[in-house]
């Protein structure tokens, strides 16, 4: 059965559909709404207002700022807000169990494969970006998209403002 | 990300999201989007290949100087190596069906918990 090669499989469509992957899985735990996911056919663009070499780049996360063991008890993390936090030193680990990526799969042991902090200080150091904002940011994976457009949205930007961030690279686990 | 994305783009900070859950990220409409098909977790690129590394993040970098209007996405080059992971991931068949019922049990009554002791974000 083609299913069981580890082949993409041609009566599929070749990246993975998570908004079906995770309606079916949740169904499955019991959850009778599927999760209704942002939905626009329209998006803001803003042009560059300066070249990338005199920009400076704030980096954004869905990690968290914690420096725990995987096998912590999640029942003990604190509530999860929005944060900005010094880059200098950037930190050594952060905290990533909490969210939904493939723990089978991968692992997240290397900071740069989801926070790429020092590959973008390589990049400030030949000069293709100006520089780094003094810290980086945190916004937590919220259910209610009313509270990100309402609450962590609105903190995010007032803290990029504070630090006279030009340009944002957001990053997803 | 991506409400946040569209949020700082909307006040003027221009924005990439680097990320590998494709049909999420693009159902929301972001300005610019750098896919990597990847397994969840490593949007930057695998563990420990800092060249892979080095050219997403000059992928993502690129796009904020070649993209002329919104929701420009970006396929980075790279693939895994195998596709087990598209089949394996969040699965749902016969074999788990029970594990996965009680697993939502199980999380709804922690989640209740968490309710009735006030450990959930306020409004």
């Amino acid at each position: 059965m083609i299913n069981d090669a580890a082949v993409a499989d041609p009566a599929y469509r070749s990246f993975v559909s998570y908004i079906d992957k995770s309606r079916d899985f949740y169904a499955a735990h019991g959850y009778e709404h599927p999760y209704r996911w942002t939905t626009n056919d329209q998006s803001p663009f803003t042009s560059l207002r300066k070249p990338l070499a005199e920009s400076r780049i704030g980096l954004i996360t869905t990690a968290l700022p914690l420096d725990l063991p995987d096998d912590v008890d999640l029942e003990t993390l604190p509530i999860e807000s929005t944060f900005a936090l010094p880059l200098d030193p950037p930190p050594d680990r952060l905290f990533t169990q909490t969210r939904d990526w493939d723990k089978e799969a991968t692992h997240t042991n290397d900071l740069d494969s989801f926070f790429p902090i020092h590959r973008l200080q390589e990049l400030v150091e030949i000069g293709r970006i100006g520089s780094i904002s003094p810290r980086f940011y945190g916004i937590p994976t919220e259910y209610s998209q009313r509270r990100t457009i309402e609450s962590d949205a609105p903190q995010l930007l007032s803290l990029m403002r504070d630090d006279g961030v030009d340009i944002a690279m957001l990053v997803p686990l | 990300m991506s409400l946040a994305a569209r949020h700082l783009e909307s006040n003027g900070i221009p924005t990439v999201i680097c990320g590998s859950a494709r049909d999420i990220v693009e159902q929301a409409s972001v300005p610019r989007f750098l896919f990597t098909d990847f397994p969840l977790g490593n949007p930057m690129g695998k563990p420990y290949d800092k060249g892979m590394q080095q050219e997403i993040t000059g992928m993502a970098l690129d796009l904020f100087e070649i993209s002329r209007f919104p929701r420009t996405t970006v396929q980075t080059p790279f693939t895994w190596g195998d596709d087990q992971w598209r089949r394996d991931y969040m699965r749902v068949d016969n074999s788990n069906r029970e594990e996965l019922r009680r697993a939502g049990e199980l999380r709804k009554m922690q989640q209740a918990r968490r309710k009735a002791e006030g450990r959930i974000r306020s409004q």
